[in-house]
């Protein structure tokens, strides 16, 4: 018998999959005032972490601190329900510093759901996007599998890996969301038929083990940060976490490799049964196995799942051979001889939208008002998944209220606007994670000043609350006066100086200097500083003194990078017309025009970032639009 | 680490036709026109003169001092000009040699070359020219972008390439492991970069590109010419070796003006060996003049020669002054000539011999042409094997190039000047990674994927 539909509710905005994605695009469009659904497959698997039950890290924990100051909730909630924070990079520069958290897994997504549903103007709901409502190509709703009809201004989609999601382990094979869940079967039939061109992904993820079972005693330990650092620039220090859960570290060995090698004719990855494209950056064991044939180790981080469960998740240990084989393989490595297997890893294959068809706002080419965002637009990670969630409820959220003027992050702004930019303007070839090393302008792009760069424009959005924003202007404003008063404040070379410089084994002061200079000694700190000059006048909130010493002490590569920002924001802001037709413009090369066609850039910034389009091309795209332009004006 | 070609940047390139006039102009166009210029020109502050003057002065080398051409320098200030850009225009004088150092020293301090037509394209985005003429801008620009890749292409010699190749492949090697060690801090089967291995890694890469510019001035002599200089006392056949030089039609028929403006130089293609005779019109006129002037004449010739031909007369025994010559000559590269082998022989081959290598002595008769082959060969031997042709089509030719790779050696040298500042190793990454993309524009590969090619490539990563 067929599904009868029915009119529902009406919605200013719909967001269909409520993972780390649609939780923070549905929080947006909500808190922007715009009365929300979040229609997910199930209820129990809100924010749900089916892959490793942690969050940040390089580059991606910037991401984490981005989203904190625009207003979005991921950092709020792992503040909530960590069980270990640790600072990486700590011998670094400041620019990668990395904060990266274990989740208790089943608590993140209980504080996640908890959270939406006091979130005003939001309604939760279980159920499956079949296909959208689509009129005038704009996207005007979307119907759910129960029949359920909801109109919306604007819908965003976030069903990552549900997508005709396909699990594999071994030889068995069915179709599977994430961790067991129902797959989205309709919705990728609807937009291939509304002109979407799809293509197939595959992520993996590792067995689980019963940690009474795991011999921690011929591991090393990894213990979390006695120093205090949250994600949120909200969360006080005072909560910080005192009782810890360690991870701990073991390898692989020659034992594990010969039983992998052994079994590659089952192994789906090397068998041909997997047609996705997996990432090189997160290879499957048999795959690090097969490339780097010539090592004969590999690390292995166990992981708590959680504080109340004994399930914990073994990284590095990605796979999808057949589980007895995983279960020898697991036995082969030193501290999990008698690990009992509770769950075992697996391949997952689903759809992905080919990122080129999406508008820097991730809003799609194809239909109006409608926008995906996360995993569906090949990316992984929680964290990449939650930036563009964001990104994107943000632009439905405005879109719904008639707000004219999008909100696009730039690579100079934000990691998450790295990230959005490669993805339409290269897209990807396979699921996309971010790295430290994509982003020219790290060394601006810090999780330091997150804060900075981003506050201001939360709030103009809504999503920061006026008392949060006056924190931060205070802050801001301790900033700016204390950096005023140590570029003002002479340090005279007294006996006491020279005697702590000597002490430090650094060359003695000959003449006064200012405070600033004092400080961008190599062996100068900011305390240091404060026993030669007076106090200030407030005191100084450490995050602010964390501020003052890298402006200071990295000032000449700051502007360096700066200078190099502000040419580029004034190519981003030469705008290519809408709707400029290439095929009417000579003398491009082919390449060029088949490419500039195809991604359709905003800006001639955006163009020169397409691999095949040429100096000369640009030249001449740029000479064409002021032809225009100057058509318009005087015709 | 995208494409670093801007509209803003500040852009160069030398505007007359190539080897024409005795004057060149080199152009620059930019908000950084006025600044650039000055850091390579001594005579007034650019920076304070009023716009559309012209100022006498000379451009000098910063890195040595040295002064490269004595000059005119316009100062064009926005928005009355071509582009509607700063603009400074530099009147050479000292040739196409000169031109190009200048160029070269422009494109060193801070401008990028101009890509074709750019000059045009910019006036027109800049509202200079009127709407009838942006198709033809479109066409100009196509079609001068065939053309200029076509160069590029020939110019880019095949070893050069090479070699920078390998050169950003050991930064590369070096910014892959420091990027692993930022993006995956826990993975411990990589060594952790230090700021000691970087010091040690920008300090041989630096004196690599040190030994390519100093290519540089090989590449010179090829398109300068090596500076010959014909010696001789009177009437031992200097003219006539000259005129068959000449009258072989081999010649390159431009009288460019020296550095020394009343010489003239004339070049002839001795097997592919450009020579650029010195004072030809000295040997023309001292043949029938006074001795001494010759000598003199003959004295200031072979200071400024690469190569030195003494001509000798076969038909008659050495005298004081032939000797004389043979001293003046000794520390140079020189070929001694022994003309008119068609009369008998009276010279004194063996005292001869006591002084000079065999090979290096040939006997023709510039009269009957024989002797002349060897002649001939024997210079081409000389040039590429005499003169360092360990590598020799290794050759940094162009402006462009030797712009670039003086930018990268600067880059490395803040790399250096980092690592001597204590600063974090990440931040010393972002000068080695500019090095790297500088040495890219010249061999035309700098995307960024290379990097991340390499780091999943080299390393077991992921989780």
């Amino acid at each position: 018998m067929e599904v009868r539909e029915y009119d529902a509710q009406n919605y200013d905005v719909i967001v269909v999959g409520a993972g780390h994605a649609g939780s923070e695009a549905a929080l947006a469009a909500a808190r922007m005032g715009n009365e929300t659904l979040l229609l997910t497959i199930n209820l129990d698997m809100v924010a749900f972490m089916p892959c490793n039950p942690s969050v940040g890290g390089p580059a991606k924990g910037i991401v984490v601190r981005e989203i904190d100051a625009l207003g979005g909730e991921m950092a709020h909630n792992i503040d909530k329900t960590y069980v270990q924070m640790r600072m990486l990079n700590t011998g670094k520069g400041p620019a990668v510093r990395a904060l990266r958290a274990q989740a208790d897994k089943h608590a993140y997504h209980q504080a996640m759901k908890d959270t939406i549903e006091n979130q005003p103007h939001l309604t939760l709901r279980q159920g499956t996007a079949d296909r959208l409502l689509v009129e005038d190509g704009a996207c005007v709703g979307i119907v759910a599998n129960t029949g359920a009809r909801y109109r919306a201004k604007s819908v965003v989609l976030a069903a990552g890996t549900a997508s005709r999601g396909k699990i594999i382990i071994g030889e068995l094979m069915y179709s599977s969301g994430p961790n067991n869940s129902q797959p989205s079967n309709q919705l990728s039939l609807d937009l291939i038929e509304h002109g979407f061109k799809l293509r197939r992904f595959k992520t993996g993820t590792p067995p689980r083990v019963d940690g009474t079972t795991i011999d921690y005693s011929v591991t090393s330990e990894q213990p979390g940060d006695q120093e205090v650092n949250h994600f949120s620039y909200d969360t006080p220090d005072s909560v910080y976490l005192k009782d810890q859960i360690s991870c701990w570290l073991t390898y692989t060995n020659p034992t594990t490799h010969k039983i992998i090698r052994d079994n590659l004719d089952r192994a789906p990855m090397f068998s041909g049964v997997i047609e996705g494209v997996g990432p090189r950056y997160c290879p499957s064991i048999e795959d690090k196995v097969v490339r780097f044939a010539d090592k004969d180790h590999h690390q292995l981080f166990l992981e708590p799942e959680g504080r109340n469960t004994e399930e914990w998740y073994v990284q590095g240990f990605s796979t999808s051979m057949p589980e007895e084989v995983q279960q020898k393989m697991l036995h082969s490595v030193v501290g999990l001889e008698h690990a009992q297997m509770m769950r075992p890893g697996y391949a997952i294959e689903y759809d992905v939208v080919e990122p080129y068809q999406l508008r820097p706002t991730l809003e799609t080419k194809i239909l109006r008002n409608l926008f995906t965002a996360g995993q569906m637009n090949g990316t992984s990670g929680y964290e990449e998944a939650a930036g563009q969630g964001l990104l994107a409820g943000i632009n439905a959220g405005l879109r719904a209220k008639g707000e004219a003027e999008p909100f696009i992050l730039k690579r100079s702004d934000a990691y998450i606007g790295v990230m959005v930019d490669d993805l339409v303007t290269k897209g990807t070839n396979e699921p996309y994670r971010l790295l430290t090393s994509r982003a020219e302008y790290r060394l601006i792009l810090r999780h330091d000043n997150a804060d900075l760069r981003l506050t201001q424009r939360g709030h103009e959005l809504g999503l920061i609350s006026d008392q949060r924003y006056t924190k931060f202007l205070a802050k801001k404003a301790a900033l700016e006066s204390e950096l005023a008063r140590l570029n003002s404040v002479r340090i005279k070379p007294s006996a006491t100086v020279n005697a702590f410089l000597v002490e430090k084994g650094a060359t003695p002061l000959k003449d006064g200097v200012l405070a600033s200079e004092f400080l961008r000694r190599p062996e100068v700190t900011y305390a240091d500083v404060c026993q030669f000059i007076p106090a200030p006048a407030i005191e100084l909130d450490r995050r602010v003194i964390e501020q003052i010493e890298i402006q200071l002490k990295y000032a000449g590569y700051i502007k360096k990078a700066e200078e190099r920002v502000a040419k580029l924001k004034r190519m981003e802001a030469k705008q290519i017309p809408e709707n400029i037709d290439y095929d009417a413009i000579n003398g491009l090369a082919t390449e060029a025009h088949q490419k500039l066609k195809k991604i359709q850039p905003e800006t001639i910034a955006q163009a020169t970032r397409i691999s095949g389009v040429n100096p000369a091309d640009i030249a001449i795209l740029s000479v064409y639009i002021e032809q225009g332009r100057i058509a318009k004006v005087t015709g | 680490m995208a494409n670093t070609t801007t509209e803003f940047d500040t852009i160069a390139a030398i505007s007359t036709p190539p080897g024409e006039g005795a004057i060149s102009i080199v152009r620059l166009s930019g908000e950084d026109a006025l600044p650039i210029a000055g850091k390579i020109f001594k005579g007034c502050d650019l920076q304070s003169v009023a716009s559309h003057t012209i100022n006498y002065g000379h451009i000098i080398d910063p890195e040595n001092g040295e002064v490269v051409d004595e000059v005119m320098v316009s100062v064009l200030r926005a928005p009355k000009t071509y582009t509607r850009e700063e603009m400074v225009e530099i009147n050479t004088h000292g040739g196409i040699v000169a031109t190009n150092h200048v160029l070269q020293l422009l494109l060193s301090h801070g401008a990028r070359l101009a890509e074709p037509g750019e000059y045009t394209k910019r006036a027109f985005l800049n509202g200079r020219i009127d709407l009838t003429q942006a198709e033809s801008v479109m066409d100009l620009i196509r079609a001068k972008t065939d053309r200029a890749m076509q160069v590029a292409v020939n110019q880019l010699d095949g070893n050069l390439s090479r070699l920078i190749k390998n050169i950003r492949q050991e930064i590369l090697d070096a910014l892959a492991q420091v990027e692993v060690n930022i993006d995956y801090p826990e993975y411990d089967a990589v060594e952790t970069m230090t700021t000691q291995m970087l010091l040690e890694k920008a300090t041989t890469v630096k004196k690599q590109i040190e030994q390519l510019l100093a290519t540089a001035s090989q590449g010179k002599v090829l398109r300068e010419g090596l500076a010959t200089a014909i010696v001789g006392r009177p009437n031992v056949g200097k003219s006539s070796l000259l005129n068959y030089l000449l009258h072989e039609d081999k010649a390159i028929v431009t009288d460019v003006a020296g550095t020394t403006r009343d010489v003239i130089e004339e070049y002839v293609n001795v097997r592919d060996v450009p020579l650029k005779l010195i004072d030809t019109a000295g040997i023309r006129e001292t043949s029938d003049k006074v001795e001494k002037i010759g000598v003199e004449r003959s004295r200031q010739a072979i200071t400024q020669a690469d190569l030195v031909l003494l001509i000798l007369d076969n038909s008659e025994a050495l005298t004081d002054e032939d000797r004389a010559l043979l001293t003046a000559t000794q520390a140079k590269k020189r070929l001694i000539i022994l003309n008119k082998t068609d009369l008998p022989v009276k010279l004194d081959e063996v005292e001869l011999q006591q002084t000079v290598a065999p090979e290096d002595i040939i006997a023709i008769s510039a009269l009957t042409a024989t002797g002349v082959d060897q002649l001939e060969q024997r210079i081409a031997d000389l040039f590429w094997g005499g003169i360092d042709n360990s590598q020799s089509t290794t050759l940094v030719s162009n402006a462009r190039q030797i712009g670039l790779l003086n930018q990268a050696k600067q880059a490395l040298e803040d790399v250096l000047a980092g690592i001597k500042a204590e600063m974090p190793v990440d931040l010393i990454q972002i000068d080695m990674t500019r090095s790297w993309e500088l040495l890219g524009e010249i061999t035309g590969d700098a995307y960024q994927d290379e990097l991340l090619n390499q780091l999943f490539s080299q390393f077991c990563l992921g989780k």
